[in-house]
């Protein structure tokens, strides 16, 4: 096993009980935000989509970078809009309606 | 690894971070949405590490950068827009959606680095393999696991439980194909190979999840992201990235978590919902309730004394509440209530919507202020204290049975709406739940039945408050 692996499975032990510890504290009220903006974080694989697509240099995988990029662009600015989204409506003292008028 | 791509990695660790720091800040509606923004820029600054690590790289044709750009606009474009217009009621669908992409987008970061490096001189055996085919499995497990419960959400697929002669033995016998092969795949380069991995593995995830009822959707959804995030952090592993690592990690364990959560709030182990079928009649039990057992109907007058009359009330909204689209009108009537003096909460169940803390969203969207949503755990004192229980469109959770062994809920915790001193059911029927039972409660003499439509009942008790209370 080379050093490279160790490290990289160092990382991600730690990062997996970091997790469990940071949202174990979460409250039930924000499971819904926190599920969203969870899936924007595995968004991040974009990152990954455009280290790996660069390398295309054929049809198929000019194809499959794109269906990537996209898959995960749309993963990364949705996740983070609608987690905005819904955190605005969480309120401490209800407003009087405002100009955001609910739908019925 | 030069000075220059050790400084990139030192920013993924800094974007890396910035999630952690994120998702810290999910600890309190009060911060959550600097906690949104933190994790944004953490974002912002690990995608543009990478693109200044493709410049500076220098090798990305201009077709390459074409595909790439196109793409990740065209997707953020989607992603916009759906973000922008979903009704909160559909939430669940979306995040299943993004956890579709988010699956696919991985486990194709895998396939291509594996087409790729089959070409090259080296070929495709190293020590990445297993974590390539695991990003194979799971992320396409997900990619359409996750597309039919957002058709179950959606109704484009049918909620109830798709059951057929075999299909589990199918289901046994497509994962032991995708497993085998991908074990396979260890040992030998085969491209076809992973075709099969590939193949299997979207198979197995149409066929997990059509068994699995509507109701059963919170767990599904949660391991669903766990799934997500796991095949992500494979991908790190795949393309020795630290930034997809930590990533996936911190999305694994906030899915496995609440898979936990929800499994542990019906009472029921993950391999009991996976395997399907709840809810379908074979498992309901002899009904509890005794045959001589009378149900009090009542109309919006007598249930709009008791609550006009009451200095405590608890809402106890279900899922009926959101599918009869009545949260904003229960909103206004708790204003109503608590402009007179009265103290007005909801107790939400964690199963209460289609996904964990669906309701809470719904009521905050409905001007709901955040702190008379109470948990399941911290409320269940109160209702001792509590003149009226009012239960819109909540059945199984609510029902007592759940205390004693031998009912289909046994064992579930459930919300104690007995102990209130009146309850007040607005149901549109005597029907059962989703577990398929009676529920005790309504021949509970302090339970008065009122049927109707939730909206229905909603505006006319807020109407007949309003004229008792003037």
């Amino acid at each position: 096993m080379s050093t490279a692996l160790v490290t990289d499975l160092t990382i991600f032990v730690l990062a997996l009980l970091v997790g469990i510890e940071v949202i174990g504290k979460v409250p039930a009220t924000l499971h819904t935000p926190l599920m969203s903006a969870a899936n924007s974080i595995h968004g991040i694989v974009l990152a990954g989509a455009l280290l790996i697509g660069v390398t295309a240099h054929s049809f198929v995988g000019y194809l499959l970078a794109f269906v990537a990029a996209f898959f995960a662009a749309a993963n990364v600015v949705g996740g983070y809009v609608v987690t905005g989204r819904m955190l605005k409506m969480f309120r401490r003292k209800a407003q009087p309606a405002s100009s955001e008028v609910s739908k019925p | 690894m030069t000075t220059f791509t050790t400084n990139i990695q030192l920013v993924y660790i800094l974007g890396a971070a910035c999630f952690v720091v994120g998702l810290h800040l999910m600890n309190s509606p009060a911060t959550a949405r600097r906690g949104n923004q933190v994790s944004t820029a953490g974002m912002a600054i690990a995608v543009i590490a990478t693109l200044v690590l493709l410049i500076h790289d220098g090798s990305v044709t201009g077709i390459g950068w074409t595909v790439l750009i196109v793409g990740a606009l065209l997707g953020s474009a989607a992603g916009l827009y759906s973000a922008r217009t979903v009704q909160m009621t559909a939430m669940p669908q979306l995040v299943s959606m993004f956890n579709a992409v988010g699956g696919g987008a991985a486990a194709l970061v895998a396939i291509y680095g594996y087409i790729h490096d089959e070409s090259a001189p080296g070929g495709v055996l190293g020590s990445t393999t297993v974590f390539t085919v695991l990003d194979v499995l799971i992320g396409s497990v997900t990619f359409t696991g996750s597309l039919i419960a957002a058709g179950k959400l959606q109704g484009v697929v049918t909620g109830q439980p798709v059951i057929f002669r075999g299909g589990r033995l199918l289901n046994a016998a497509l994962a032991v194909v995708a497993i085998g092969t991908a074990a396979f795949m260890l040992t030998t380069a085969s491209l076809p190979a992973l075709l099969i991995v590939v193949l299997a593995s979207l198979a197995f995830g149409v066929l997990m999840v059509l068994p699995i009822g509507g109701a059963d959707m919170p767990v599904v959804i949660s391991m669903l992201n766990a799934f997500t995030g796991t095949a992500v952090a494979m991908a790190g592993f795949v393309i020795g990235n630290w930034a997809l690592i930590v990533a996936g990690a911190l999305v694994g364990a906030s899915g496995g978590i609440l898979t936990k959560l929800m499994a542990d709030a019906m009472n029921r182990s993950l391999a009991n919902i996976i395997l399907g079928g709840f809810g379908t009649g074979d498992t309901a039990v002899s009904a509890v309730v005794a045959g001589d057992a009378q149900i009090r109907s009542i109309a919006a007058d007598d249930a709009a004394i008791q609550l006009a009359y009451a200095s405590k009330v608890i809402i106890v909204p279900g899922y009926g509440l959101a599918a009869a689209q009545a949260q904003h009108g229960v909103a206004e009537l708790a204003a109503v209530l608590e402009s007179h003096g009265i103290e007005v909460s909801y107790a939400i169940h964690p199963v209460a919507g289609r996904m964990p803390g669906h309701m809470n969203v719904l009521l905050a969207e409905a001007n709901v202020p955040y702190p008379q949503l109470r948990e399941m755990e911290e409320v269940n004192p109160e209702f001792a204290r509590t003149d009226v229980a009012l239960v819109i469109g909540a059945n199984d959770v609510t029902n007592p049975s759940a205390r004693r062994p031998g009912s289909a809920i046994s064992g579930m915790p459930i919300l104690d709406v007995d102990q209130a001193r009146s309850i007040i059911v607005v149901k549109r029927s005597m029907g059962t739940g989703y577990a398929g039972i009676d529920n005790e409660l309504y021949a509970n003499p302090k339970t008065s039945m009122y049927f109707a439509d939730a909206k229905k009942a909603v505006a006319e008790l807020t109407a007949a408050v309003k004229t008792l209370v003037g």
